[in-house]
């Protein structure tokens, strides 16, 4: 293990992995020209805290009750359509509106959160005390479920549920905010950019503070730590997890907008399958189970993925996998995840 | 007469059986189903079925014998169905029916059976020592992996041709990457399909109940208590781990020649989904439920459609999956087993492993 070799050894193979980031970046740089590399350094920090919100829904429920939640990237396309449709009704006709914008934001993240909260409520809390396989098998059935369901026509759909189905068809997401584009020494700069960043890097300092500054946040580190102590300790184990999956939704669902805001359409109710993929290597890559971990892992993978698609397509779809399976083979714990000693 | 020893002894009973359903299928007139019979028009949808089930017994060694989830069983038979084909192809001129397409069906399955082994044990050595969780996720990105390098393969052959190996270049080219291997020789008949079943029945069966199988179920049931008690957890594991792959792979390599034409679609994670789904209805820990499950729910959809209903699956489905985990986690069979499956109490001693 790290721990037990010399601290020598531990801080010269650190260095080694810096000095390869720092190649990589200096050569990329040499090939590409610098303002490719900071245009692209701009798209992959704005994919990338999209990546960071679904992340955070990932790590925060494994690190609760140690399950994957497979339906997560289906909860964050739930909220890119509700935000879609309450952003068009909310903006009825104008061009762009601000409260249209945080409207929908806000709807989305409710509506979600209470999509979550319903889940394990149904799905996942019976199964609290049966071996983890039963758990993830119903986390994937739910997956699948959402998926199909809302991928329904609503031709073939019986009366009450027509109108709660999306369809298969793509959508336009309604242009919210009016967008102008800076250039800034060759880098073109748009506001949506700006506003992704801002709503994201938000919602994420907001979480760090509630989950280190609040006793409830305390509460949900306490549960993560150690279940039962925790309940011995008066916290409301129940509540506690039913809390972190409606944060987690809610992230789940601000990803959701921002990823419609930033493509313009929604491709079909399929589409948090590959973003939620994704966002769950970066969470892995972060370690699971640390919310800075899941912010890291998701700005990383957004960088790469940005990086690795502009050399190539094919690599940049790859390069998920690829990192996934550097990171548990050489570092399974994760960047900031800490090897825990199985104690029989 | 000189008497069998060792290997031959033990399975001289399943190779005379094989032999016998073998000159039983061709007596009726090469195929288990005349064409008189009402179940002809049926012949596709039942050989379906058969493969399904091929593919699901194995698949009820990694996930019920030794409780791990593998999200990435469609990957090992994109990997038979591909190199089935590629050896098929090379002898476009060989018939269908006659007996030298039989042996090239033969031999383009047990090919198919060792690449998919081969790839199987490659992505089980270095990922069977994670845990659970992890170890879904990773056989999800191995099986995307294998389809991506599929998928780029007109690449792979330009660089193969360009690096001076043409041959190598040409036969690359041949997997025709996202557009699917087409025309591929009809040489998986009913007969043939059957006998594989039981053969993979039977050697399934007979790994569960050997004691590989039982070295799998105390991998299962607690890693670090067999561990103590000296199994080897990670060579049982990988060992389960390409068994499964190899019968993948024949059934890959059997659904290839069944329907003629493979694309990447075909094996994709939906493919896994419906497996595991099979799967987890008739009981992962029992082999003769999850025989019927897949049967019963391979020729489902026909009859959904029949009915009108067939866009419903893809949401039944996942439901029935989820009801089933809240309601009854042990499947519809349960631990239960057909009853001569089971080997003899007496023999054994106690009661059955993985059927108890």
């Amino acid at each position: 293990m790290a721990a037990d070799r010399p601290a020598a050894a531990r801080q010269w193979r650190r260095w080694c992995w810096w000095l390869l980031a720092g190649a990589a970046t200096l050569a990329y740089i040499a090939h590409y020209g610098l303002t490719t590399f900071l245009q692209q350094f701009l798209n992959g920090l704005q994919i990338g805290s999209i990546y960071a919100l679904i992340a955070l829904g990932y790590t925060m429920v494994y690190g609760i009750v140690k399950l994957i939640n497979f339906a997560h990237g289906d909860l964050f396309m739930f909220g890119a359509y509700i935000a879609c449709f309450t952003g068009a009704a909310a903006l009825g006709g104008e061009p762009f509106s601000i409260l249209a914008f945080v409207l929908a934001l806000v709807t989305a993240m409710a509506a979600t959160a209470l999509l979550g909260w319903g889940i394990e409520r149904v799905a996942y809390r019976p199964l609290r005390e049966q071996p983890r396989l039963s758990a993830l098998i119903t986390a994937l059935g739910v997956s699948l479920l959402l998926e199909n369901f809302f991928a329904l026509p609503p031709e073939q759909v019986p009366w009450p549920l027509q109108h709660l189905v999306f369809g298969p068809q793509f959508i336009h997401f309604p242009d919210l905010l009016p967008v102008t584009v800076w250039q800034i020494g060759g880098v073109s700069v748009s506001s949506l950019n700006i506003v992704n960043l801002a709503v994201a890097f938000f919602l994420m300092l907001a979480l760090e503070w509630f989950v280190q500054r609040t006793r409830t946040g305390m509460a949900m580190r306490a549960v993560a730590l150690n279940r039962d102590a925790a309940a011995l300790m008066g916290v409301n184990v129940n509540r506690i997890i039913a809390l972190t999956f409606v944060i987690g939704s809610a992230l789940g669902a601000a990803g959701g907008m921002l990823f419609a805001l930033r493509y313009g359409t929604l491709q079909s109710p399929y589409l948090g399958v590959w973003p939620g993929l994704k966002a769950f290597i970066a969470a892995v890559l972060g370690g699971i189970g640390s919310v800075p971990g899941a912010m890291l892992g998701g700005v990383l993978m957004g960088l790469t993925e940005t990086y690795a698609t502009s050399i190539n397509s094919n690599l940049g779809s790859g390069i998920a996998f690829i990192l996934l399976i550097v990171v548990l083979l050489v570092r399974p714990a994760g960047l900031l995840g800490v090897t825990r000693r199985e104690k029989v | 007469m000189a008497r069998l020893t060792g290997w031959w002894r033990n399975h001289a009973p399943l190779l005379v059986t094989c032999g016998l359903l073998w000159a039983l299928v061709k007596l009726a007139d090469g195929s288990v189903i005349p064409a008189w019979s009402p179940l002809a028009p049926y012949r596709t949808l039942l050989a379906n079925a058969v493969i399904n089930i091929i593919v699901v017994s194995g698949l009820v060694l990694i996930n019920g014998l030794c409780g791990q989830l593998s999200l990435g069983h469609a990957g090992f038979m994109c990997v038979g169905a591909y190199s089935a084909a590629l050896l098929t192809t090379a002898f476009p001129e060989v018939a269908p029916g006659s007996f030298a397409g039989l042996l090239l069906m033969v031999a383009a399955m047990l090919v198919g059976g060792v690449m998919a082994a081969a790839v199987g044990w490659l992505v089980g050595k270095p990922t069977l020592r994670l845990r659970g969780d992890y170890l879904a996720i990773v056989t999800l990105a191995f099986a995307e992996v294998i389809r991506s390098l599929v998928r780029a393969s007109d690449e792979f052959a330009a660089l193969l041709t360009e690096l001076g190996w043409p041959a190598l270049g040409g036969l690359v080219q041949r997997v025709n990457g996202p557009r699917g291997m087409a025309a591929l020789p009809a040489l998986a008949d009913f007969g043939l399909l059957c006998v594989v079943l039981f053969v993979a029945l039977a050697s399934i069966r007979n790994f569960i109940y050997s004691t590989h199988g039982r070295a799998c179920t105390a991998l299962r049931d607690d890693e670090l208590a067999a561990g103590t008690l000296g199994v080897d957890t990670a060579r049982y594991a990988t060992l389960a781990f390409t068994a499964a792959a190899f019968w993948a792979g024949i059934g890959g390599a059997l659904y290839a020649h069944l329907f003629g034409f493979i694309h990447l679609d075909n094996f994709s994670f939906l493919k896994t989904i419906d497996y595991l789904i099979y799967l987890y209805v008739g009981g992962m820990n029992s082999f003769s439920g999850v025989v019927v499950a897949t049967g019963a729910l391979s020729l489902l959809p026909e009859q959904l459609r029949n009915w009108g209903f067939e866009q419903w699956r893809l949401v039944v489905y996942p439901l029935v999956l989820i009801v089933l985990m809240l309601v009854r986690p042990a499947g519809l069979f349960g631990r239960r087993e057909f009853f001569p499956l089971k080997p003899d109490k007496r023999r054994a001693g106690d009661s059955a492993g993985a059927g108890r």
